[in-house]
């Protein structure tokens, strides 16, 4: 019972983080239809800027939960205007080209972004330091610690004022319409160039407090740690049906909680042949079973023929 | 004029054979290059078939690539022996199947996992199809690194080898050969068997391509709902295209197994997917001299500009290494090609139909449907 609610507990803490990086694969989606592929790159991004910050204050006397705020505003400053100059460059001037083509430059931003970031922090893993108090406390049985109680806290209030922002201000009314159909957005007043600018740049926001969120539960930061994280936050996002906001919440809390309970499982399940090596298929198990039943994502709507 | 052809035709043909030759007086590392541009060009030519041809977007063709590879592997090399007692009995020798057999062999089991994995995809379209197909082959990898307990078949991330090296006909490709006064090393062996399956796939593709399974499988691309209205089976096409590409993928790796004569699951990681997938939009989807272009520029030239990373390396206090460069710049290029050239480098000509030019205003391509008018469909190749 123990190991369950412990599972169950960090199920939840990596399903947020999934959630957040989740949001942003989605809202990109939504709008422009396209796989943003270097998105994990910004959480990588976030997570090393944070590490940085971190690094050159760490003699300043400041208090550990000051520093950790610092470096994430840093983080999401930096993320944001990585992002919104990303689109400007690398897919702006593909939205009339084939389908394939934003694709493939977003590939391409993925490997620069981690090219660029091995040649600026060294392909070394920096370990990122302990800045809150680290005694655990014992829930059920089960322990959490300061960080993860952090991340589920941030986790929610930053989906609440999400939701927020996309369905009670302008801005996310103009987002609505452009995702719907951005030529009669364009007719409406709504700027669409403005909105997309805007999507990267809330999607960075998200991503780079997730990276942050990340380094400081692992304890670890390097220029490969967006790959995998990105890869099951877009499966969490297909998951949860793209698009659909609530969608990629679910399906990254979900696809958290499917992970820690398989790992915590597979090893007495099968007698210890498989052992929680094996945590990193489980997602793709997961989303091969939901598209081959249900192709649209768990809350996804039918949409006949979208490609 | 049909003169004329012949004589470009041979003149080709004598340069293809004799480019090694001159390669490997600057030494057998320029030699290798072409040889590994040459397998990156036969995994292209694979993909192409599924990707430019079917319309379907994979993002796991490693997977299949990495599947030849441990055929040729666990086929040719001491490890299954070494493990399993049982089959050490059954061959007091050493298990050393030839190449002749692992060929089809592989082709065959790589073919199988195509289909495999083209079974519960084929309702999926576009970049749900990658996405599942990107999982694929990290499903792969992830078995690979892991297969070596309870019972050691993979060896596990320490990789199986050493494979033994390729005989065709007696005539051993592991070794340096004295031909006519002309001396052979074991890279340029390699080189002549890589370029006879480059030449055969380019053949084959080529057929395919103007044959009913060609044309239906353009159809697909086009519009998928519509070519079942004309009849065509699109579960059996799509599973076809799976699997065809799968096997070119699989023979792909058993060369490679050969040729390394070692192999890890790194090799298989989703990079090289990537790559792969770059070199055939880059070069042109769908059309064979641009693969062809594409699949040569992104493997050679990184390795080539490798050799002038020497001085950048010193002045930039190590930090650009040759194998940063390399990554820079294939991601410098992708980016790059990709924006001046979003067809690609060489795109398949539109078949002297008259082109649409699309309407200028910015934002009205968002839905797939309206991305392209209708008539412009029909001829540039879309993935869907």
């Amino acid at each position: 019972m123990e190991t369950f609610i412990q599972q169950i507990i960090n199920g939840l803490v990596l399903g947020s983080m999934y959630a957040l990086v989740a949001l942003g694969y989605t809202m990109v989606y939504g709008i422009i239809n396209l796989i943003n592929f270097a998105h994990g790159e910004v959480l990588m991004v976030g997570a090393l800027v944070s590490w940085t910050t971190v690094s050159a204050l760490s003699d300043s006397g400041l208090p550990g939960w000051l520093l950790l705020l610092i470096s994430l505003i840093a983080a999401i400053v930096v993320c944001a205007a990585l992002n919104f100059s990303i689109e400007k460059i690398a897919y702006r001037p593909l939205r009339n080209a084939p389908r394939l083509a934003p694709l493939i430059t977003a590939m391409g931003m993925s490997l620069l972004l981690q090219t660029l970031a091995m040649i600026i922090w060294k392909p070394t893993i920096k370990s990122y330091p302990i800045l809150l108090p680290n005694e655990p406390h014992v829930v059920f049985g089960a322990v959490i610690n300061t960080v993860q109680i952090l991340i589920l806290v941030i986790t929610a209030v930053t989906l609440a004022g999400l939701m927020y922002l996309v369905n009670f201000t302008k801005l996310g009314r103009a987002m609505r319409a452009t995702a719907e159909n951005p030529r009669v957005a364009g007719l409406m007043g709504v700027r669409p160039d403005m909105v997309i600018s805007a999507t990267f740049i809330i999607g960075a926001a998200l991503a780079a407090i997730a990276g942050v969120m990340w380094a400081a539960n692992y304890g670890s930061a390097s220029h490969t740690m967006g790959f995998l994280p990105g890869l099951k936050a877009f499966t969490a996002a297909v998951f949860g049906g793209i698009g659909n906001l609530a969608g990629a919440m679910v399906g990254g809390v979900m696809l958290g909680l499917i992970e820690a309970l398989g790992a915590g499982y597979i090893g007495a399940l099968t007698g210890g042949v498989l052992g929680s090596h094996y945590q990193d298929i489980f997602a793709f198990i997961v989303l091969i079973l939901v598209l081959t039943l249900r192709p649209s994502g768990l809350l996804g709507e039918r949409v006949a023929d979208r490609a | 004029m049909k003169d004329n052809k012949i004589v470009v035709f041979l003149i080709a043909a004598v340069g293809l054979l004799i480019v090694p030759l001159i390669a490997q007086q600057f030494g057998n590392a320029w030699v290798r290059i072409i040889d590994i541009a040459l397998l990156y060009l036969l995994l292209a030519l694979g993909l192409n078939i599924v990707v430019g041809y079917a319309g379907l977007l994979d993002l796991g063709y490693v997977a299949f690539y990495a599947v030849g590879a441990y055929t040729m592997g666990l086929l040719a090399s001491g490890h299954l022996t070494e493990t399993f007692p049982a089959i050490a009995a059954a061959f007091p020798e050493g298990l050393h199947v030839p190449i002749l057999l692992v060929i089809p062999l592989a082709a065959g089991v790589a073919g199988l996992a195509g289909v495999l994995l083209g079974a519960p995809t084929l309702r999926l379209r576009g970049d749900y199809l990658a996405i599942v197909t990107l999982g694929f082959g990290e499903i792969i990898r992830v078995f690979l690194n892991n297969l070596d307990h309870p019972v050691n078949i993979t060896n596990g991330p320490k990789g199986i080898g050493p494979i033994d090296p390729m005989h065709l006909f007696g005539f051993s490709l592991g070794e340096r050969h004295e031909l006519f006064g002309l001396d052979i090393p074991v890279v340029t062996n390699y080189y002549y068997l890589f370029l006879a399956l480059v030449i055969i796939s380019v053949v084959i593709c080529y057929r395919l391509e103007r044959s009913r399974i060609g044309r239906a499988w353009m159809a697909i691309r086009e519009d998928e709902i519509a070519a079942k209205a004309m009849g065509i089976n699109t579960r059996n096409m799509k599973l076809l295209a799976f699997g065809m590409g799968a096997t070119f993928g699989g023979v792909a790796g058993v060369m490679f197994g050969g040729y390394q004569s070692f192999i890890t699951p790194e090799a298989f990681s989703l990079p090289e997917s990537v790559m792969i997938v770059a070199m055939v939009v880059l070069g042109g989807i769908g059309h064979i001299p641009g693969v062809v272009v594409g699949a040569l520029l992104l493997a050679a030239l990184p390795e080539v500009l490798r050799y002038v990373a020497g001085p950048l390396q010193q002045m930039t206090d190590g930090r650009l290494d040759a194998s940063i460069l390399r990554q820079l710049l294939i991601a410098l290029a992708m980016i790059a090609i990709m924006l001046s050239r979003p067809r690609g480098l060489w795109p398949s000509p539109e078949h002297g139909r008259a082109a649409v030019v699309p309407d200028e205003t910015p934002h009205q391509h968002l839905e797939p449907s309206e991305q392209i008018p209708p008539t412009v469909t029909a001829i540039a190749p879309t993935v869907k």
